[in-house]
């Protein structure tokens, strides 16, 4: 029963959203939008369960004083914060100026209402703090990108060569500097990416397609189940 | 000869490193910039859509974007947003990633404080204020994407009872005089928009197509990552997507068409000389490596003939 | 050990002071219409914390270790922030509640009845989805796991079946279509469009030939990149044949997703140093010194 039951729902689920793709009957779509509505708050706290998640890792690590427990612990802290400064708005109720510069003083309210709101601590967090730190772990990956292209592209093999090839036209051709050597540059670049690159990706596309389907299938289908998790249960 | 390729091949990367800062470094602090980008066809499909709607149509811009990407989305959005304010064209934004919801806030409020007063286009017309809830709606962030999309072709007031803010929806095709989001009482599905333009660093486009276009034949516009534009290519070509936006040089792009240069005209300078740099690193690493790779078969050949 | 508690005290004070204090924290340049306000202090924390970081490109150190995992927390509270102000609170706490309040006017007014004041209530319903979301919570649990296997199926089932019909239409029909015909333009027109070798044959010239010839040549490469992923034959003879002109367009089209890749990274390194640079050296640090 544990876990028939749920492969049941599944397709039952699963072939009622089949068939009302192709039912316009009121009834269909009503039934359809209540599904709809249903899946989004579902969803919603399946996700939920993801951060969740990391808050347990992170708490058993400190539980267990683990080599890295102190960086657990910058985790915990800043998520506590987070959550603080997002569900109780801070207000800050006075400062005043010095030659152009504005200084905080005295104290602050707190009421509980949504931190959303620009100015507030909580976007505040967001905008100088989280903002920050994210974009400029991604920005990491140009250093590295520069030095794998010298280290490690080789053009060993003439499909390798193609490739090399194909890349320098298109980082040539992508940027104003590409027109300015000659408007060769730019009209080749945008002929591989409309012709040979739009069929690859088109086959890969189409490919994709359908494995994609018949994974759906097998889910529907109850062939696959990995998704009910591990257990005897 | 060899000896000192090969140091070369081996050279520590942190010299690289160097010479990639050094190359962005020196434009953006000298201040020195290109002019022109040279927009493509795709972001001219765009931008002509754009042009060609009149005031008082609306569109919907989602947004859907978080910090990591914000270099190459956010100009593209704040061009996206100016030329529609420009045009007296309605935004209905709304964002399906949570890191979404802080940066469209950010993005908004910067630029309904550049409008907040009338002026003069690009093009000499004149133009009123704009204001939140009569030209702009943040509508905020919804989780479960494909339910969303499908759910705000029935009707959006299903997923979204209130803005961002918590102020509520107006019925469709109530009195406008009787709420703050008068622009709301417009729209009650994609029949009310003129396209879905999806400015997104994830896989999103696929889903606006797959389940917008698809189902509900709204025009989609998209603006990616320049990771991700040369996947969308077999989209352009059905028709599923009206136009592209790739990149910073996208954003670039639409820049100079809607003659506004922001931060994505700023990067064209510091990415050329990147990209160059990147090219000559390629074209001297693989001449090192088959110089050195010449020599070791002929030394093996010599020691081979030896024995 | 004392630098690590040095680091996340500094760590704490910095969320408060940019947490609380950023808002007031202006400084003004200029006068008048050209007066610009700068968040001095919100701007110097998110430099320190970028520069920090940067360091990581020198070798590893605990300023990155620790930032990485502030990153971690502040995203993962930013997010339950966001899902329970723009979805939990309206889309259910609200609805039910609302839903509830239905009932008791139409009690009050004496128009109660099952149908409409339960039946086509769908703030009361909106509890069903709740629960069901509730049990999906259990997953954490080793003993009541098995509760959240409900929820999930549900889940899984909507969302599959949604996809398959979408699917279908926009991955293989549209996409087969577009290979046949050039479905963007106004008037579909063929893809091997035998007017192009026309025109070319007509008035021979570069532009002609390119065009006439791009069409059959995308076919080809369709067809035979599809043959590549179709591993039930071994790639010899003919089938080995299509496979590696499979091959050669895949590697233009990697090649192309490739050179994208490049100018993608860089644009986020040209963002980050934009900012360094414009918004808080010149913003805030050359004004600190009456530049």
């Amino acid at each position: 029963m544990k876990r028939e039951v749920p492969v049941f729902i599944c397709m039952v689920m699963g072939l009622v959203m089949i068939v009302q793709f192709f039912v316009p009957h009121p009834v269909s779509q009503a039934i359809y939008q209540t599904i709809l509505k249903w899946l989004i708050i579902v969803v919603t706290f399946a996700m939920v369960l993801g951060i969740l998640s990391l808050a347990r890792l992170h708490l058993t690590k400190l539980r267990r004083g683990d080599k890295d427990w102190f960086y657990s612990l910058v985790a915990i802290s800043s998520l506590f914060v987070t959550l603080l400064t997002g569900f109780f708005n801070f207000k800050i109720t006075d400062s005043f100026i010095i030659e152009g510069w504005k200084v905080p003083f005295s104290f602050f309210t707190i009421s509980f209402a949504s931190g959303l709101a620009a100015g507030t601590p909580f976007m505040n967090l967001f905008e100088y703090i989280q903002v920050p730190m994210q974009a400029t772990m991604f920005s990491l990956l140009a250093f590295f990108i520069a030095s794998a292209s010298f280290r490690t592209f080789r053009a060993r093999t003439p499909e390798a060569t193609l490739l090399l090839v194909a890349a320098v036209i298109v980082m040539v051709g992508r940027v104003p500097v590409g027109h300015m050597i000659s408007s060769a540059i730019p009209a080749l670049s945008d002929w591989i990416l409309v012709n040979p690159n739009m069929a690859a990706k088109r086959g890969i596309l189409i490919g994709v397609g359908l494995g994609g389907i018949s994974m759906a299938l097998k889910i529907i289908l109850g062939i696959e189940r990995s998704w009910l998790g591990g257990g005897g249960e | 000869m060899k000896e000192i390729l090969r140091g070369f091949l081996k050279i520590d990367r942190r010299w690289i490193f160097l010479f990639v800062l050094l190359g962005v470094l020196i434009p953006l602090a000298t201040g020195k910039g290109l002019h022109h980008s040279y927009p493509g066809n795709e972001v001219k499909l765009v931008y002509n859509f754009i042009e060609n709607l009149q005031p008082g149509d609306i569109v919907m811009l989602s947004m859907d974007y978080d910090p990591a990407t914000i270099p190459e989305l956010d100009p593209m959005s704040r061009a996206l947003l100016r030329h529609c304010f420009n045009k007296g064209v309605r935004v209905m934004a709304l964002t399906l990633h949570p890191a979404g919801a802080g940066i469209c806030i950010a993005v908004i409020d910067e630029l309904l404080a550049e409008y907040s007063q009338p002026g003069i286009n690009p093009d000499g017309s004149e133009r009123p204020a704009r204001q939140y809830g009569q030209d702009i709606v943040f509508m905020g962030y919804k989780p479960g994407t494909d339910a969303v999309m499908l759910g705000m072709g029935e009707d959006v007031r299903l997923l979204f009872p209130q803005d961002y803010a918590g102020t509520e929806i107006p019925p469709y095709h109530g009195d406008p005089k009787e709420t703050s989001l008068p622009m709301m009482c417009d729209v009650k599905n994609y029949n009310d928009v003129k396209c879905v333009i999806t400015i997104s660093g994830t896989r999103m486009p696929e889903y606006w197509v797959a389940y917008a276009y698809q189902r509900y034949h709204v025009k989609i516009a998209t603006g990616v990552t320049a990771v991700m534009f040369a996947d969308y290519y077999p989209y352009l070509q059905t028709g599923q997507m009206i136009g592209l936006i790739p990149g910073m040089k996208g954003a670039a792009d639409y820049e100079e068409l809607i003659n506004h240069p922001d931060r994505g005209m700023v990067g064209m300078l510091p990415q050329s000389i990147i990209h160059l740099l990147i090219v000559a690193f390629i074209i001297l690493g693989n001449i090192a490596f088959f110089i050195v790779r010449r020599e070791d078969k002929q030394e093996g050949k010599k020691g081979g003939k030896k024995k | 050990m004392k630098n690590k508690w040095l680091l996340l005290l500094i760590g704490i004070g910095m969320a408060i002071v940019v947490g609380f204090l950023s808002k007031f924290t202006f400084y003004s340049t200029g006068e008048g219409e050209n007066m610009v306000m700068h968040n001095w202090l919100g701007l110097t924390a998110a430099a320190i914390l970028t520069l920090g970081i940067f360091t990581f490109l020198y070798k590893d150190n605990p300023f990155y270790k620790f930032a990485e995992h502030l990153l971690v927390g502040s995203s993962a509270g930013y997010t339950l922030v966001i899902y329970f102000h723009n979805f939990v609170r309206p889309n259910l706490i609200d609805a039910v509640v609302n839903g509830f309040k239905k009932v008791g006017e139409m009690q009050s007014a004496g128009t109660y009845n099952f149908v409409d004041s339960i039946l086509k209530n769908g703030g009361i319903w909106a509890i069903v989805p709740g629960i069901m979301g509730f049990l999906i919570l259990f997953r954490l649990s080793r003993k009541l796991g098995w509760l959240s296997r409900y929820s999930i199926g549900f889940y899984m089932g909507t969302a599959m079946g949604i996809a398959i019909p979408v699917a279908f239409q926009a991955s293989i029909i549209e996409q087969v279509r577009g290979t046949i015909l050039q479905t963007a333009t106004t008037t579909p027109t063929p893809v091997f469009n035998l007017d192009f070798f026309a025109a070319l044959i007509a008035n021979p010239s570069w532009s002609a030939f390119v065009l006439a010839v791009s069409g059959p040549l995308v076919i080809i490469g369709i067809f035979c990149t599809l043959i590549y992923f179709f591993f039930s034959k071994e790639h010899t003879g003919v089938v080995g044949v299509f496979s590696k002109v499979g091959i050669w367009f895949l590697m233009l089209g990697f090649g192309a997703s490739f050179g994208a890749t490049v100018m993608a990274r860089i644009s986020l390194l040209i963002g980050r140093m934009d900012f360094l640079i414009n918004d808080w050296i010149k913003g805030v640090i050359l004004p600190l010194f009456g530049g």
